[in-house]
């Protein structure tokens, strides 16, 4: 861990220099969302003091300016996730707007009775509910695919999953609750053997995994910006562009239109056709902005530190003999959900929070993945690039004081 | 009692007490004290919703006056509800309607107010007084 610059990081983070009940900040909710480097605030404020424009709209010096910011951001993003062209890349409001999208147009543009959408037991609500809405407009059904007790998706039975009924396969790329990295080339492998395409969630996976689209070959990767170190509300989609093009509009207003008439409209072309509306285009250039910072660290450097503070929460917390971890699949992200033996994990939270050490209490927005362990939620810490081993220390001691003062 | 003085007696406990720690351990306290609700009570029906942690409750109507019982997994909300009972039980649907929480600030637990927290202290609040509504108008229909 010794070269990595842990301190200039933790410097370039703001909001991470306090103390709260005056104890230091330790925050170990970034699966939640993440903080912001100051690089990023201050580009967001610059734009919104110096070039603050409609994008796409009027011919104006500034407008000009910063359509040209926003399209560049989106080829930042395109670059990211390694995207062969940016039309390829929409900004949306989020991971919900992105799946929302994909559901919606090809529920409209594909789905008819009978047909069958494959999901897993890990999806978090987001990757559930939008199929689930679209599956009852257009009489399909979901099939879901088991996982293991260590928090692995079950690939054999995903395989029987399949039949000339699939249509769809969404799955995320890392369980926001159990830190599990999915094998999701292999996933996609596996979909496209039956000629069926997959949309990832990577909500969780971008900002922990190297992406790239093209080596994935998924159909959709989609994220949002402000767990990835970016602003909130804003998001993206990626489509392979036979897919882009073939469903129909999502939403319905301007930018996204070619020519309109009160007796027929016709759409604009990639990528404008999915973004109706005066975008959040702050949002996006201020995404790139974070994007850039990452890159400039080094990813492949986040990724190592983040699975050595993996590697050291994950032995650290095994010391605790109280504690009950779910997930613990040998390829996780630095993500644990865990129960103290007979302890409410509400309670739990309640007490850290004195501490100082902020975590995520509850179901996590994954309802069936808690019936599947029987259980009515756990305690997530989840890491990042500017979490330490001290905070994790913490993050232990902490626990330890609840078990003492519930005894 | 008037509830007003319960509420007086409450803030006098917790002014005895130091850090957040000393109150919550008081809290843990009482909700391990608390008298569990009957298992009949313990299911679906008696669930107050909206809450990360579970918390059941119910209230009899004896000689004019409700009583209530609760029980929650979780232990700090198990005390709350605990504080709770102690100042509305044993008291009228109108006397527990016309009554002000101010004691909730007075002892620091006003976070627990937020919705944010999720814990059930309001939701909690207004099943209590749901009861006491349901029961007074029972009364004025008989």
């Amino acid at each position: 861990m010794n070269d990595f610059p842990i301190e200039q990081i933790r410097k370039d983070f703001p909001i991470l220099d306090q103390l709260v009940y005056g104890k230091p900040l330790a925050y170990l909710d970034n699966g939640a969302t993440t903080q912001k480097p100051l690089r990023m605030i201050e580009a967001v404020n610059r734009l919104h003091r110096e070039q603050n424009a409609s994008v796409h709209r009027s011919v104006s010096f500034l407008s000009d300016k910063i359509t040209q910011a926003y399209e560049e951001a989106r080829t930042t993003v395109q670059k990211f996730i390694g995207a062969s062209k940016s039309l390829q890349i929409i900004f949306t409001s989020g991971t919900t707007g992105s799946i929302n999208l994909v559901a919606f147009s090809f529920g409209e543009g594909i789905l008819e009775p009978g047909d069958e959408i494959i999901i897993s037991t890990m999806e978090h609500h987001s990757n559930i509910v939008p199929w689930q809405m679209v599956c009852e407009r257009h009489g399909a059904r979901l099939r879901i695919i088991p996982i293991t007790d260590e928090g692995d998706l079950d690939l054999d039975a995903y395989q029987n999953l399949f039949s000339d009924r699939t249509r769809m396969v969404a799955v995320t790329h890392v369980s926001n609750v159990l830190g599990t990295i999915n094998p999701v080339k292999e996933i996609v492998q596996i979909a496209h053997s039956h000629r069926v395409p997959i949309l990832l969630d990577g909500a969780q996976g971008v900002q922990h995994e190297p992406v790239n689209v093209v080596d994935l070959d998924c159909d959709f990767y989609v994220f949002s910006g402000h767990k990835i170190y970016g602003p909130t509300g804003i998001g993206i989609l990626y489509g392979k562009e036979e897919w882009l093009e073939r469903l129909p509009p999502y939403q319905g207003g301007g930018d996204m239109i070619d020519r309109v008439t009160f007796e027929k409209t016709t759409y604009n072309g990639l990528p404008f056709k999915f973004e109706a509306g005066t975008t959040n285009f702050i949002g996006a250039i201020g995404l790139a902005e974070s994007l850039n910072y990452l890159t400039g660290i080094g990813l492949d450097k986040i990724i190592r530190y983040e699975h050595e503070l993996r590697d050291y929460a994950t032995q650290k917390l095994s010391g605790i003999k109280q504690l009950r971890m779910y997930g613990t699949s040998a390829e996780k992200a630095a993500i644990f959900s865990f129960v103290l033996e007979g302890i409410h994990p509400f309670d739990t939270g309640m007490i850290i929070d004195k501490f100082g050490v902020a975590v995520r209490t509850g179901t996590h927005c994954t309802m069936p993945l808690m019936q599947r362990f029987g259980i009515e939620g756990t305690v997530r810490a989840s890491l990042c690039l500017y979490n330490t081993t001290d905070e994790i220390d913490r993050l232990h001691d902490a626990l330890n004081s609840v078990i003492d003062l519930m005894a | 009692m008037e509830i007003i003085d319960i509420q007086k007696e409450i803030v006098e406990e917790f002014a005895g007490l130091g850090e957040w720690m000393e109150r919550y351990n008081y809290l843990i306290d009482l909700g391990k004290s608390l008298p569990l609700i009957d298992q009949a009570y313990r299911n679906d029906e008696y669930l107050i919703r909206g809450c990360q942690s579970r918390v059941w409750l119910n209230a009899d109507l004896r000689e004019g006056k409700i009583y209530y019982t609760a029980d929650s997994d979780a232990i700090i909300t198990k005390g709350i509800a605990s504080l709770m009972i102690r100042i509305f039980t044993g008291h009228t649907p109108d006397e527990i309607l016309n009554t002000d929480l101010g004691f909730i600030e007075e002892i620091g637990l006003k976070e627990h107010l937020s919705p944010t927290r999720s814990n059930g202290l309001v939701s909690m609040i207004n099943q209590m007084r749901y009861y006491a509504m349901a029961y007074k108008a029972k009364q004025q229909n008989l």
